[in-house]
């Protein structure tokens, strides 16, 4: 018996298997009333309408090109920013009803990590007292020693050792930094961490450091990752599920193994035949070069905003005014009209 | 065998500084024939773009200096020493080049049409009408739309995409025997990469121009390189056609990156990093730069720095390697797979 074909939002598992819920989020920025460039006037659909949950202990990977909206929906979700529209629900709470105090209890439990850890390490407090003042601002670990053997711990859990306590960030080297970056993230004790690229910034032979010990740390405390990034091959390799965004939608979502051996969606489609393998001879074969660029999320084209670029453009469906629903079996949703038809 | 159009012979750039002597480029060697794309990969400060600046005459001096004794020959002229004017000459003319970020190489005050007529009247001698029909004639090749009228636009109004295209038009402006791109799409997003890399091709095919590729990018390299010159700590550590060093990867170094990437064949297994961290170039460790990286290193690699010992493949290629592994084999003890985490 296979399941019928649903809009992701009627797909939802139960809200109690759900840490994060995602409906609907739409962010628009005002857009310049002067200046020039194309920006001018308009307002910046960043995200236009983006579903998705987690589960607990899973990572799901958001990626697309730049200006594609995953950057914004991630900062969203966390409320970083304000969305404009749409409902976020962590553990069943509704994030966009939260006052002050529970936005704050809500923080410690979802945390982000950004691509550069350098930009996000104050420059003048060493490991120790940063990691110290986390954890007092938080109220964590107890006393002075309690804090103290918590910070060790911290430190050897992101494989570095207590004697970088009294170090400044500009003493570690890119990987180190990360870890940093991750050792105060988990000070809290978080159960969310959305990840913004977090190893583009390393050389290709630290990265996997890196991603090894995130893979570690979330089996270890059971983490949720909600991983950002434009690295299609480490996407694949982090994540249980992967959603594509394209001009601030989700395009297509499936498990990861699915979505990039049967693709559904003619952008994941292209997207994934760009990825130069490292396999010559394999090359070329079989690419899908797009003509054109992304449009301008200030005006994005009326209808599918995928269709101006589509290489297979339905026939007899109108893509150019029909904007198509995320639809599937789940778990596996595309929104395109011509897919739709064939289903 | 063709006589090589570009020949670098033990390029020795150095820098000096205040903190020491940065060996940035340490004694490289390697060529490209006409037509030939090459590429040089390494991650960050292993000397791959201070080759590429050598090469151009653009390393700035001081703190740069490139030593006595190195030598760089395009269709054998010598490159190290000659006169700036002559650089001058040679820069967008005979060897173009195109940088990862074209904002920061592209002039924001003058038009694109302006910036590709440029070369076109400076080394061509054209009048301003033929360089602009030129230069229309180059943004249409170069896969622009509307031409003409992108002519009289500004880097602002075009998309990344777009200005690395202008890039290559302007670097392809005097038909170049030989072009420069340094990480010419790292900046770019996965599917205007695949529009750039497939015009480099196309470009390749049609004029013959050879390519020098810098990248750190392995999926780059395999797609685009006939060979592949592997850089680390200022040295070349592996060389071979693209198949032979991606296919059977002689140095430790090149076998830890392609194990270190993720890959759709291998997905679901761990990833395999590389311990430790690149040396900084003023304080390259002694004997092999590699050594306390490399997960089969004994003690003649802390002893001895190898020299660039040579494969045989049996199929008369160029294959090279600077690990005594090539001395002796049997130290390469079962393959990676094996190995435990720890």
């Amino acid at each position: 018996m296979s399941e019928p074909v649903a809009s992701i939002e009627e797909a939802f598992p139960p809200s109690s298997d759900l840490l994060l819920e995602v409906r609907g989020l739409v962010k628009h920025f005002p857009g310049r009333s002067r200046g020039i460039g194309r920006g001018a006037g308009g307002h910046v659909r960043a995200v236009d309408g983006v579903s998705f949950w987690l589960q607990r202990g899973e990572t799901l990977g958001l990626v697309g090109e730049s200006g594609c909206g995953k950057t914004t929906t991630g900062r969203a979700v966390l409320r970083l920013i304000e969305p404009t529209a749409g409902d976020i629900r962590f553990r069943g709470q509704d994030v966009c009803a939260m006052d002050h105090r529970a936005l704050r209890a809500f923080r410690r439990q979802a945390q982000i990590m950004f691509q550069d850890p350098f930009g996000s390490l104050n420059p003048r407090l060493t490991v120790g007292a940063m990691l110290d003042e986390v954890l007092r601002v938080h109220r964590l670990g107890g006393d002075r020693d309690g804090r103290r053997r918590r910070i060790a711990e911290l430190l050897e859990r992101v494989g570095l050792g207590s004697e970088h306590l009294d170090r400044y960030p500009h003493e570690f080297s890119g990987g180190q930094r990360q870890r940093l970056g991750i050792a105060r993230s988990l000070a809290v004790e978080p159960e969310l961490l959305v990840l913004d690229e977090p190893v583009s910034a390393l050389d290709v032979s630290v990265q996997a450091q890196v991603v090894n010990l995130l893979e570690d740390l979330q089996a270890e405390l059971r983490l949720t990752y909600l991983i950002i990034a434009h690295d299609l091959s480490l996407v694949e390799h982090m994540s249980d599920r992967v959603a594509v965004m394209y001009l601030g939608r989700i395009v297509e979502t499936a498990p990861a193994a699915e979505l990039y051996r049967a693709p559904r969606h003619p952008y994941t489609r292209a997207l994934l035949s760009a990825i130069p393998r490292p396999d010559p001879g394999v090359g070329r074969v079989g690419r899908i070069v797009l003509v054109g660029d992304v449009p301008s999320p200030v005006s994005p084209p009326a209808g599918c905003p995928f269709h101006p670029r589509c290489p297979h453009p339905g026939k007899d469906v109108d893509c150019g005014s029909l904007v198509p629903d995320l639809e599937g079996k789940a778990p596996h949703f595309a929104a395109c009209l011509k897919e739709a038809m064939s289903e | 065998m063709t006589a090589p159009l570009l020949q670098v012979t033990d390029l020795r750039t150095y820098f000096f500084t205040d903190q020491g002597v940065a060996r940035a480029v340490d004694g490289v060697s390697f060529s490209v024939t006409p037509g030939e794309t090459v590429a040089l990969v390494g991650e960050s400060g292993c000397g791959k773009t201070v080759t590429s600046l050598s090469i151009l005459g653009l390393v700035p001096d001081p703190p740069g200096r490139i030593l006595d004794g190195s030598s760089i020959r395009l269709r054998g002229e010598e490159l190290v020493g000659a006169s700036e004017e002559r650089l001058r000459r040679l820069r967008g003319n005979e060897v173009a080049m195109i940088f990862q970020e074209p904002m920061a190489s592209l002039n924001p005050v003058f038009t694109v049409g302006e910036q590709i007529s440029e070369p076109l009247r400076l080394h061509l001698g054209m009048s301003k009408r033929a360089a602009r029909e030129r230069a229309v004639a180059l943004l249409n090749e170069v896969g622009i739309p509307e031409p003409a009228h992108r002519f009289d636009e500004y880097p602002h109004q075009l998309s990344g995409g777009m200005r690395q295209r202008v890039m290559v038009a302007i670097a392809i402006a005097c038909e170049p025997a030989l072009l420069i791109a340094d990480e010419p799409t790292t900046a770019l997003d996965v599917t205007i990469q695949a529009q750039i890399l497939e015009l480099l091709a196309q470009l390749r095919e049609h004029r013959g121009m050879a390519v020098l590729l810098i990248t750190h990018d392995l999926g780059v390299v395999a797609e685009v390189a006939d060979r592949v010159v592997v850089m680390y700590a200022g040295q070349v550590a592996e060389t071979g056609t693209a198949t032979e060093v991606f296919g059977f990867p002689s140095h430790p170094y090149t076998e830890g990156l392609l194990a270190s990437i993720p890959r759709a064949d291998r997905s679901g297994e761990r990833l395999r990093p590389i311990p430790g961290v690149v040396p900084a170039p003023n304080d390259w460790p002694a004997g092999c730069r590699f050594a306390d990286r490399c997960r089969y290193a004994w003690e003649r690699g802390a002893a001895e720095a190898p020299p660039l010992l040579e494969l045989e493949t049996g199929r008369g290629e160029e294959r090279a390697a600077r690990c005594w592994l090539v001395a002796e084999p049997a130290r390469r003890h079962p393959p990676i797979v094996a190995e435990t985490e720890q």
